[in-house]
């Protein structure tokens, strides 16, 4: 399993890799940690002709906390932001989440805007982005715009991200005081993409469930507290969920089951989120 | 915002071509040339022919031919020789070039515990654990567990891998208790 030929470009700075991304249309990609692109292209799955190296970009090294958000820059490594000592108190969901992403020696080298580009629909990441409410920065060479995690993703693989951009960064919202967050997820193996991954959130009297591996992207629903208690009806709500979230019987796991794993480890890790508010 | 440049696109390095690739290898600095899409792993094992670096799966997921980018662990087959050109990459073979010629510790105890049988797995996981070592010199076995879920071996079942780590770090492994306490040809 060897890659097909492309032309290889390690850009000095941003702007350079921009314009070679602006000449190279559609046949020009961009490399980051090369977890995903790198199997994709030993199987040949993806051809291009161009690959543009993010990997050692200064400019995209980003990592701060600062004004609400924490901001991830398109260099910085998943094993770095989980090397962050003060992530647990900032986004206790990503702190929760990014261990199940791949293996330590993976997560050395894949980044989290990579993920988000890349769009697993039962990624971690991209999970807690839109649980969390995050954004995603997306800058081409000649303007920069920023969508809400939301809108971000259309669909396995696909996202709203046009050919000549990149996503300069993504931006997670700091977890408020008194907010609640907890994480699961069930794989075939430790590091294995989840069969279903949810991710719950309980802030301000609302109760968030997103719900990754299921939908062909990530999905989330709110509920209010009634009397700072999770709703009477949530088992009715969340077989609701379910259904409407849809999935399918693959080699690793029929559609039933999906739908049984989002009641339960739904569930739960709204209880968990409750349970834990700080 | 103004547009950021209107000036051409640097060249890259063509596709067709062989460029100069020279990469700190155990040490000692070593050149060969790769084309842009030659694997840091084939590069590794077949222009500069050091084979002690395995290839397993190639998309990632065996872990066999893990190696030391700069110090930290990864995976040889996700990474172009390109990408690696002006950077220090430690294998299997400099472990013991970097203890003065013998095994080190570590290996010493991969022998005495059986953690390898055939060893197809063993350079990448001793790679993986040199750089993790360093990071976190006493792991609990459920770390040192989820750390070598990033490891594929289908001969020891693993506790034989998990009690040589637990050896030299002075750890102890559950699974310790079932084994007996040398094997005799030791
Ligand atoms: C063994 C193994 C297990 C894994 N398990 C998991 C898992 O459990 N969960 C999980 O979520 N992931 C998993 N991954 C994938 C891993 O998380 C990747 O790191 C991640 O999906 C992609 O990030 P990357 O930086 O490696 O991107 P790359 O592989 O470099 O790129 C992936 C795609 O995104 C594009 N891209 C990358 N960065 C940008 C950018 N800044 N702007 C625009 N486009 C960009 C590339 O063009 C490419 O199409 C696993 C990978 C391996 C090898
Ligand atoms: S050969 Fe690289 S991980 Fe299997
Ligand atoms: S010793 Fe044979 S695969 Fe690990």
């Amino acid at each position: 399993m060897k890659p097909a030929p492309f032309d290889y470009l390690r850009p000095a700075t941003l702007t350079e890799a921009l314009a070679a991304l602006a000449a190279g249309g559609d046949e020009a990609r961009v490399i980051a940690g090369g977890q995903s692109l790198m199997p994709m292209l030993n199987m040949r799955l993806v051809q291009p002709r161009l690959l543009i190296d993010l990997g050692r970009l200064e400019e995209l090294r980003t990592l701060t906390a600062e004004d609400g958000w924490l901001t991830v820059g398109a260099a910085v490594t998943q094993g770095q932001v989980l090397a962050r000592p003060t992530l647990a108190q900032e986004v206790p969901l990503l702190a929760a989440a990014l261990p199940w992403v791949g293996h330590f020696q993976t997560r050395n080298r894949g980044t989290l805007c990579g993920s988000v580009a890349h769009a697993d629909p039962s990624a971690e990441t991209p999970l807690c982005l839109v649980a969390t409410g995050g954004e995603v920065v997306l800058r081409n060479a000649w303007r920069r715009r920023s969508v809400p995690a939301a809108d971000f993703f259309l669909g396995p693989l696909t996202t709203v991200k046009a050919a000549d951009e990149i996503v300069e960064c993504v931006r997670f919202p700091l977890a408020k005081p008194g907010s609640g967050h907890a994480f699961r997820e069930v794989s075939m193996r430790h590091g294995d993409f989840a069969i279903v991954a949810c991710a719950a959130t309980v802030d301000g009297g609302q109760a968030t469930l997103a719900v990754g591996g299921v939908a062909d992207r990530p999905s989330r629903r709110s509920w209010p507290l009634v009397d700072g208690g999770l709703p009477a009806d949530l088992d009715e709500a969340l077989n609701a969920f379910a259904w409407d979230l849809g999935g399918d019987d693959d080699q690793h796991a029929t559609a039933r089951y999906r739908r049984d794993l989002v009641r339960r480890i739904g569930r739960t890790v709204l209880e968990e989120a409750l349970s834990c508010r700080r | 915002m103004p547009p950021l440049s209107s000036s051409p696109p640097p060249a890259p390095l063509a596709a067709e071509a062989r460029h100069p690739v020279t990469i700190v290898l155990n040490g000692r600095r070593r050149s060969g040339h790769a084309h842009p899409r030659l694997l840091l792993s084939d590069f590794l094992r077949h222009e500069l022919g050091a084979h002690g670096t395995h290839v397993g799966c190639e998309h990632g997921v065996c872990g066999a031919c893990t190696v030391r980018i700069d110090g930290v662990a990864s995976r040889a087959c996700l990474t172009l020789a390109v990408q690696a050109d002006g950077r220090r990459i430690d294998t299997v073979e400099g472990l013991a070039d970097g203890n003065g010629g013998r095994m080190t510790a570590l290996q010493e105890a991969f022998r005495r515990h059986h953690a390898l049988q055939c060893g197809f797995c063993t350079a990448g996981i001793l790679m993986s654990l040199s750089d993790y070592l360093d990071r976190n010199p006493k792991p609990t076995e459920e770390e040192l567990r989820d750390m070598l879920s990033g490891h594929l071996c289908r001969c020891t079942g693993y506790a034989g891998i998990v009690r040589a780590v637990m050896d030299v770090t002075g750890g102890t492994a559950a699974s310790q208790a079932h084994q007996p306490a040398e094997a005799d040809h030791v």
